[in-house]
């Protein structure tokens, strides 16, 4: 039922993805986007990551699109006349697209009992023994909930990236200010 | 609940999104697009993270969070840069910005 599920999110997310890249009108494409979003925010949800799921709706969705969107509407742009590149780029694109999807091949078929083997080197491995992160994880979810069981590695072990994150905020908000603004 | 079995299909789709989002940034000339483009290349990244979050813990949820962060930021100056530019060029067409070619 979940597998059924998630196959159908994955469908809606590549498909919004392929016709954000194709669709010639910048707002079209930011509609398509905000699909494919609203699709991996479902499949976060499926994955057991309830509050990524709700984080990718409100940042991305509420925040990231909604910006583009004023861009797009404050610059007024219509359809472009030649929007596509040229035929070299579209062969790099094959290529590179290509090769991309060979890899994908052997990624289709893993799982964490795999992954344990290929870990530990062992014939075989028990997933739950390899990777002790997650039944921590999992005791601290079902102890504190979903957001304390995220909030206590964040706020300890990585306290200092996310002070050094908020240095970033802090100089990309000065900086779009600086960049934008016609004369300070 | 554990869907954990589903960490191949789940790989497998941040890579067809990583896919799409680098075709996006080699065959499209808009700017908007193409930052676009660049989200959904992030976005693709953080379900590899949430994906493998599964079997290894809490520590790919948190770098979810960082990611995020980096997309906001840099939806911001790149937004801006593209406003600058439109200003002087009147277009985001990147066939018509060509000042760094030498």
């Amino acid at each position: 039922m979940l597998d059924t599920v998630f196959y159908i999110l994955a469908f809606a997310a590549v498909v919004g993805a392929a016709m954000c890249i194709l669709q010639r009108s910048p707002v079209v494409s930011a509609m398509w986007l905000m699909s494919t979003m609203f699709s991996l925010a479902c499949i976060y949800v499926l994955l057991n990551a309830e509050l990524i799921g709700v984080l990718q709706v409100l940042v991305y969705v509420g925040a990231i699109l909604v910006l583009f969107l004023f861009v797009i509407m404050l610059l007024n742009l219509g359809k472009a006349d030649r929007d596509l590149r040229g035929p070299s780029s579209l062969a790099a694109t094959v290529v590179i697209v290509g090769l991309l999807l060979v890899e994908l091949a052997s990624i289709w078929r893993y799982d964490p009992r795999r992954l344990a083997v290929e870990v530990t080197g062992a014939a075989q491995a028990d997933p739950s023994m390899v990777f002790a992160g997650a039944r921590a994880t999992d005791a601290a979810i079902q102890s504190h909930g979903v957001v304390g069981g995220l909030a206590a590695p964040l706020f300890q072990q990585y306290l200092v990236p996310f002070e050094i994150t908020s240095i970033l905020l802090l100089t990309a908000l000065v900086g779009a200010v600086v960049l934008a603004k016609r004369r300070i | 609940m554990p869907t954990a079995h589903l960490l191949g299909p789940a790989l497998a789709l941040s890579g067809i999104l990583f896919s799409l989002g680098v075709a996006g940034i080699l065959l499209r000339r808009n700017a908007i697009v193409l930052f676009m483009c660049v989200e959904l290349m992030l976005n693709a990244v953080n379900l590899a993270f949430v994906a493998l979050a599964q079997v290894h813990g809490a520590s790919g949820h948190i770098m979810v969070f960082f990611v995020m962060t980096v997309a906001a930021a840099e939806a911001v100056v790149g937004l801006a840069i593209i406003l600058a530019i439109f200003r002087h060029k009147q277009s985001v067409d990147l066939g018509n910005i060509n000042l760094l070619q030498g």
